[in-house]
């Protein structure tokens, strides 16, 4: 008898069957699958990356205590570990993970989309990405180590492999990384920017996006725009490393002992067309956590975001700006006064939209009754952090003081307080916020994690943060060099310490001070950790809208999703803008978007809808 | 046995809407198809022209490539303002004299017969994809008399492809001439810039000949038509971009070494 014919055939579950799912599991194109193997890869790469500031911290105060399966740190080994930290976490965790990671798991629902514009496309640059990690962890493993010259990787040195070990194969597979990281950044903000501009459901006009969404539209803007020059820029010190040109080198380079000819080329040049990239980068890897911050406050003051509107002009303006002031990195350089000049308004003009990002910030919960929940403490930690880090911001803009701060930790402290601290608290707010998102599957709800701990987290992290970065602004302002191996204990003529150890040694007590908080900054992270491995399991099972939010991706569908995405599930469509949130209504106190109008008149007008069903 | 079959249900129910023409004659198009896997509730019958029906997912490509285009533009962008800063870049000599050393390499005359190659490709390649939009072809293809769209835009896009490749040999050849001359990538300022510039765009000619030949291959596989049009389209305008910047990187490197 021959079955009937819509039965499946009978699935052999061999070993090629396993591995074929396990392929298309991991192969996917489903874009919350994709976010979340972004937010794997960002976590595996910020625990590298606080292993390694752990070390350079350890080495600045105890020089002599031995690596284990190292030996001692040796001064080309400490600007590996500076660059490799920096550029793993700005890369690989500040853009990857609130652009890339957040941006598939959240955005499409966000604005009511099924998918994300192109999700082959959208696959590739997550595997681009995993790559470039790759590539770029592989080059400590290389003769003569990873490459040593920052994040920043200034010519005349990084374009000539003989200036140092690692400069060799280390500076070629650092280029060839952060080449495809900027192919895949740039293919994945194509999406984004695709998605939002053609895949919003009915009723998502531009002015209810919510502004998270408003902030990776911007960042992906200037993602486009700013890697695709650093792209360019790597393209020509790979040609001035091997294919004998000289646009960076300059003429009778003597590097190492060797005299190099060279031709016409200029260093300046790359640090323009890097800083021309790497300006809008911090922008980027904020830009969502600024949106993000502004949702959430106005979720859990139960209170409209103040400003809407100006809100939105801000965050574009500032991507715009971004773009306009990178001269203020190479105050420095000998860049030509008046450019400074120009650099030092367009800097401090910045300050005018982030400001009142600020105050909208303060007036949305202003008297307000929040409910402290830990993405509500995350998202004011973020704005304590920003304030904080962004105040020491005009002070570095002034070309005379940054002459004297540039190279000093106080550089080393405004960048990681406004940047990597801020950015990092905006992506715990986004994980304690959208955890019911990130572990919904289509059986089962998603779960919440515990808030105790994710309270215990946030002080341990807020006090840490501050004590870490903090003093670093009193060591900058004491002479403290940044890219130092070594501070104190190196002998000067005759025996006595070194003219500059001289000069910092009583900076010593307050670094030592630096280490142990770092030290405490990341055990306190193992709760986190703890947190999520426990919650994964046992945590709290998640109501569909757990926080009372209004933006979409708290629908009904999305949390558990439908394991179907055709025809049959309910049409989704936006009445008003986000954050519709009246705290004199005892009854109903928010209205999402997706709630069509309270009206009477609308719900007679359903009963008697005559179209047949 | 049951004296009549019932079939079994293979398909989901889903709900009809009048609003939509939807009168249950099964002439409708799935849901899903409809909006090309965009946002729920999308408004069909009140979006502009474009938006919906066949060219929304037409749009979507081509408004996907157009950013892909922006962004290599700053690519260019980078690449040409190094250009000026090199030219205008001196350093000081052992006298204490500012040397500027740019010597302007000279343009191979065989470039712009080259460049006139790619103009008429860029021509061909139009030719090409307005024949995908044909309204009568279309009917026909719908009505299933064949691939006339197929038949229309495929010599077409055989010269583009051969003119292409024309091109990308007459840079050769103006590469091997500038060699047989002693100059190289390496040689000096002015010939750094001149094998980047014409080197990076053909890298980029290429990919649009690989674009152009998957074109040529789906104009043969592919039996649905929107993706015909997509290919051809996408092909089209990435070889237009491509062409317009010859142009301007030819401009550069005539007139403003």
């Amino acid at each position: 008898m021959t079955p009937p014919f819509n039965t499946p055939p009978a699935q052999p579950h061999s070993t090629s069957a396993t591995r074929r799912r396990l392929c298309a599991a991991l192969f996917t194109t489903d874009h919350r699958v994709i976010g979340i193997q972004y937010l794997v890869l960002a976590l595996l790469s910020v625990v590298i990356g606080t292993l390694l500031s752990l070390l350079m911290r350890i080495h600045l105060v105890w020089p002599d205590w031995p690596l284990p399966l190292h030996g001692p740190i040796l001064p080309e080994d400490y600007l590996a570990l500076v660059t490799i930290h920096g550029t793993i976490m700005l890369f690989f965790v500040l853009t990857t993970a609130p652009q890339a990671g957040f941006g598939n798991l959240i955005l499409p629902a966000q604005i009511g989309a099924r998918s994300m514009a192109f999700p082959a496309l959208n696959a590739a640059s997550f595997w681009l990405t995993a790559a470039a990690l790759l590539t770029l962890l592989s080059s400590t493993l290389v003769p003569g180590g990873a490459a040593i010259s920052g994040w920043t990787a200034y010519p005349p040195l990084s374009a000539i492999p003989s200036s140092g070990p690692g400069q060799a194969l280390g500076m070629d597979l650092w280029l060839t990384s952060i080449g495809l990281f900027a192919i895949a950044s740039t293919a994945s903000s194509i999406n984004t920017l695709t998605t939002i501009v053609r895949n919003r459901c009915h009723g998502m006009t531009w002015e209810r996006l919510p502004l998270t969404v408003w902030g990776w539209f911007t960042a992906a803007l200037l993602s486009i725009i700013a890697f695709s020059v650093l792209l360019a820029a790597l393209l020509l010190l790979f040609c001035d490393r091997h294919a004998g040109t000289s646009f960076f080198l300059p003429t009778g380079d003597l590097v190492n002992g060797i005299l190099h000819q060279g031709g016409n080329g200029s260093p300046l040049l790359w640090l323009h067309l890097f800083w021309f990239f790497g300006h809008p980068e911090v922008y980027i890897a904020i830009l969502p956590g600024m949106g993000l911050t502004s949702m959430l406050l106005a979720n859990f003051s139960h209170r409209r975001v103040f400003a809407y509107r100006t809100m939105i002009t801000t965050t574009l303006l500032i991507g715009l700006l971004g773009i306009l002031l990178w001269g203020h990195h190479m105050f420095v350089a000998g860049l030509n006064p008046f450019a400074s000049s120009a650099f030092s308004i367009s800097t401090m003009a910045i300050a005018l939209p982030a400001a009142a990002k600020v105050l909208s910030w303060l007036a949305t919960i202003w008297r307000s009754r929040p409910s402290y929940k830990t993405p509500m403490l995350f998202a004011l930690g973020f704005v304590s952090l920003f304030l904080t880090g962004g105040l020491t911001g005009p002070i570095l803009a002034q070309p005379i003081l940054d002459e004297y701060l540039h190279n000093t930790f106080f550089v080393v402290a405004h960048f990681h307080l406004i940047m990597a601290m801020a950015g990092i608290f905006g992506l715990y707010a986004a994980t304690y916020y959208w955890f019911p998102l990130l572990t919904a599957t289509s059986h089962h709800p998603g779960r919440l994690l515990s808030e105790r701990l994710g309270h215990l987290h946030f002080w341990c992290t807020l006090l840490g943060a501050y004590a870490v970065f903090l003093p670093m602004h009193l060591t900058g302002l004491a002479g403290e060099p940044r890219h130092y191996a070594q501070l104190t204990g190196i002998p000067g003529p005759g025996g006595s310490l070194s003219p500059a150890g001289a000069l910092l040694s009583h900076t010593l007590p307050l670094n030592r001070f630096i280490t142990y908080t770092a030290l405490f900054l990341a055990t306190a992270q193992l709760i986190f950790l703890f947190n999520l491995a426990r919650s994964l399991r046992k945590g709290k099972i998640a109501s569909s809208n757990p926080w009372q939010a209004t933006t979409l991706e708290w629908h009904p569908t999305m949390n558990p999703f439908p394991p179907l995405p055709a025809s049959d599930t309910p049409d989704i469509s936006v009445h008003r803008a986000p954050c519709q949130y009246q705290s004199n209504q005892v009854e109903i106190s928010f209205l999402p978007q997706w709630a069509p109008i309270p009206f009477e008149q609308d719900e007679i007008e359903d009963v008697t809808d005559t179209k047949p069903e | 046995m049951p004296a009549t079959i019932t079939p079994n249900k293979t398909e989901q129910e889903r709900k009809r809407r009048v609003e939509d023409h939807d009168n249950g004659s099964g002439r409708r198009p799935p849901t899903d198809k409809r909006t090309g896997g965009g946002g729920d509730n999308d408004n069909w019958n009140d979006r502009p022209n474009g938006r919906r029906g066949p060219y929304e997912r037409l749009h979507r490509y081509r408004m996907g490539l157009f950013f892909a285009l922006a962004s290599d533009l700053m690519f260019f962008v980078a690449i040409v303002s190094t250009f000026f800063v090199n030219q205008s870049t001196g350093h000081f000599d052992a006298y204490n004299h500012y040397v500027n050393e740019w010597l302007p390499t000279t343009i191979p005359p065989i470039l712009w017969l080259n460049t006139a190659v790619l103009m008429l490709s860029s021509a061909a390649i139009e030719f090409a994809r307005r024949n995908m939009f044909r309204e009568t072809d279309v009917m026909d293809e719908w009505l299933g008399l064949g691939k006339p769209i197929t038949r229309r835009a495929l010599p077409w896009l055989s010269a583009t492809i051969a003119l292409g490749i024309l091109f990308l040999v007459g840079q050769w050849i103006a590469w091997r001439q500038l060699a047989l001359q002693h100059i190289f990538f390496k040689t000096n300022q002015s010939s750094h810039f001149f094998y980047l510039i014409t080197g990076v765009h053909a890298v980029h000619l290429f990919l649009g000949i690989a674009g152009l030949i998957t074109a040529f291959t789906g104009l043969y596989v592919s039996r649905q038509l929107e993706t015909r049009q997509i290919l051809v389209d996408g092909a089209a305008w990435y070889w237009h971009a491509m062409g317009l910047l010859w142009l301007f990187l030819f401009t550069l490197l005539v007139f403003f070494q």
